[in-house]
């Protein structure tokens, strides 16, 4: 029985104008189809790389490994405190040219100007080459035409996103409806930063799936929750009070009733003294933006008054969740091959004031951790199997309409890169 | 050994849980025993419910190093509230050999 209301149409699916069919996951098991998912989407589509918090400072910079597009970044803030990202190679023989000890791992730091580890050439801020080794050694070098090879780099709301595609339209065109109805959101003044990071032994796409679905919550997280509220939660089942498709993004708005709990005993002991728990601290910080009316026109779209959270998926692997309580969560879902991936999971919040409020977001975080466990490991159980190819069609209901959106998005993807040509993107010019 | 502030000494055999990263407490509660998380858990969950108007009272600008030290130990009891409130066992269940690891924290 739905408690909450459904499209005119009947079902969320069909109202997106999606097939109702069973699914197949031929898109997660085959190297093949993976290679050209690098090609056609992560080659292609905007890709988020960090916050500009991570860059307080003219020079200081950060790497980011992005297997899927077959290659490193270098991210700096200019000495005209402008982000940019470059290739992260150098232009004498091809080493990589900023990392520590390890080659294949991110790092981050400040400097005035990069240095190659292997012969010595050095890069300003800005991309330009500023120092040959024995320069006059080389056969009518001209220092202009090597410098690091840019790539394509804007900030929204303080994300800093990178694309390899010349002819991608600009990224606010991009992010469409919910990026531009997510302006004004407080994300700057989430400076407190919890991170982590798992290698997740299935392809990127099922993750997503995982958190872009809240119908497995009761089920497999139902030793989360004390016993009676577990129960209760299985004999409801999950149904989202609203979901949204913008061209290849999604959001799913969700219930939110448990920040705070409409009776304790509905939670934890240490989630009653810490007034916190999986859905943050049950007090909104104090900052301009984050009062019900406040909030930007993309948070809870439909209105809905038990709003809990939205989780908006920028495709291809960027999810926002923006609390109620005013604290938000990112995900970033990393390819590695055709049945690995790199999952990171960020929490961001208001700088706590007190040794309490520190200990009420500390709650959150780890709980949120506790979930992600389980979540992660699930996933390879599911990559597991679908692999064997002993059952290749999957019924989906319709709280995971975004599954079969994300699915038709890159199946799109693919299918248009694969009839429009074989080319690789043009390649771009050095920097100036 | 690190100190506590001076109404927590009663804390102090549990000093060992004095761990400033997520991933030590972590770490320590999955190689504990069920029983050693119950004996901490038991010790200061008290304290810290009879403790949260101190708490507030203690900013997080020019924290001391003895409230630093409480607020790691009362970290290190969040993360073993989970095995001793609901699932009676170190690690979260169907979690196997997963791992989730934290790489970038506050400090406090």
């Amino acid at each position: 029985m739905a408690h909450f209301p459904k499209p005119a149409e009947g079902s969320w699916t069909e109202h997106f104008g999606l097939a109702t069919a069973d699914s197949s996951y031929e898109d997660s098991i085959n190297p093949e189809y993976y290679d050209a998912e690098r090609e056609a989407i992560f080659k292609r589509t905007w890709l988020n790389v960090g916050r500009v918090e991570q860059l307080p400072r003219k020079g200081t910079y950060f790497t980011k490994e992005l297997d899927a597009a077959y290659t490193s970044v270098i991210v700096v803030k200019g000495m005209d405190d402008t982000v940019r990202a470059f290739h992260n190679i150098c232009r004498h023989r091809g080493n990589k040219l900023v990392w520590q000890d390890f080659p294949g791992e991110e790092t981050a730091g400040a400097c005035r100007q990069f240095t190659c580890k292997y012969h010595g050439w050095r890069y300003d801020l800005e991309g330009a080459l500023t120092f040959v080794q024995q320069r006059d050694e080389f056969f009518d070098l001209d220092m202009s035409e090597y410098g690091l090879v840019p790539v394509r780099c804007e900030v929204w709301e303080g994300f800093i996103f990178v694309n390899f595609d010349p002819d991608a339209p600009a990224l606010d065109e991009y992010l469409g409806k919910y990026g531009e109805g997510l302006k004004g959101y407080p994300f700057g003044e989430m400076t407190q930063v919890h991170k982590y990071r798992a290698e997740i032994g299935a392809n990127w796409k099922l993750f997503i799936d995982a958190f872009m679905e809240f119908y497995h919550a009761p089920v497999l997280h139902a030793k989360q929750a004390v016993d009676e509220e577990s129960r209760k939660l299985q004999e409801h089942g999950f149904e989202a009070l609203h979901y949204g498709v913008d061209g290849p993004h999604a959001v799913i708005t969700s219930w939110g009733g448990m920040a705070p709990p409409k009776d304790e005993r509905m939670v934890k002991p240490i989630e009653r003294v810490l007034r916190s728990g999986l859905f943050g601290p049950w007090d909104t910080p104090d900052v301009p933006g984050l009062a019900d009316e406040d909030l930007p026109p993309a948070i809870n779209e439909s209105g809905h008054r038990a709003w809990g959270v939205d989780s908006f998926l920028f495709f291809p692997n960027f999810m926002i969740l923006t609390w109620r309580p005013g604290w938000v969560l990112t995900y970033h879902y990393w390819p590695t091959s055709y049945n690995t991936h790199v999952f990171e999971g960020a929490c961001y919040f208001v700088p706590p004031k007190n040794a309490f409020e520190r200990l009420s977001q500390e709650l959150a975080v780890v709980t949120f951790k506790e979930y992600a466990l389980q979540d992660g490991n699930t996933l390879e159980a599911t990559q597991r199997m679908i692999q064997s190819r002993a059952v290749e069609n999957f019924p989906l209901c319709d709280q995971e309409v975004i599954i079969r959106h994300l699915h038709t998005t890159v199946k799109n993807y693919v299918d248009d890169h694969r009839d429009g040509a074989s080319e690789t993107p043009v390649r771009v010019s050095a920097a100036s | 050994m690190p100190t506590l502030p001076e109404a927590f000494a009663d804390l102090e055999p549990f000093a060992d849980w004095i761990l400033p990263s997520e991933y030590d407490r972590y770490e320590k509660r999955v190689s504990s025993t069920q029983d050693e998380l119950q004996a901490f858990y038991d010790a200061a969950f008290p304290r810290l419910q009879e403790s949260t108007d101190y708490l507030k009272s203690v900013s997080m600008d020019g924290i001391s190093e003895e409230d630093q030290n409480l607020l790691w130990l009362f970290c290190s009891l969040v993360t073993v509230s989970f095995p001793v409130e609901v699932w009676r066992q170190p690690r979260v269940p169907e979690s196997g050999a997963s791992t989730f690891d934290v790489y970038v924290e506050p400090r406090p």
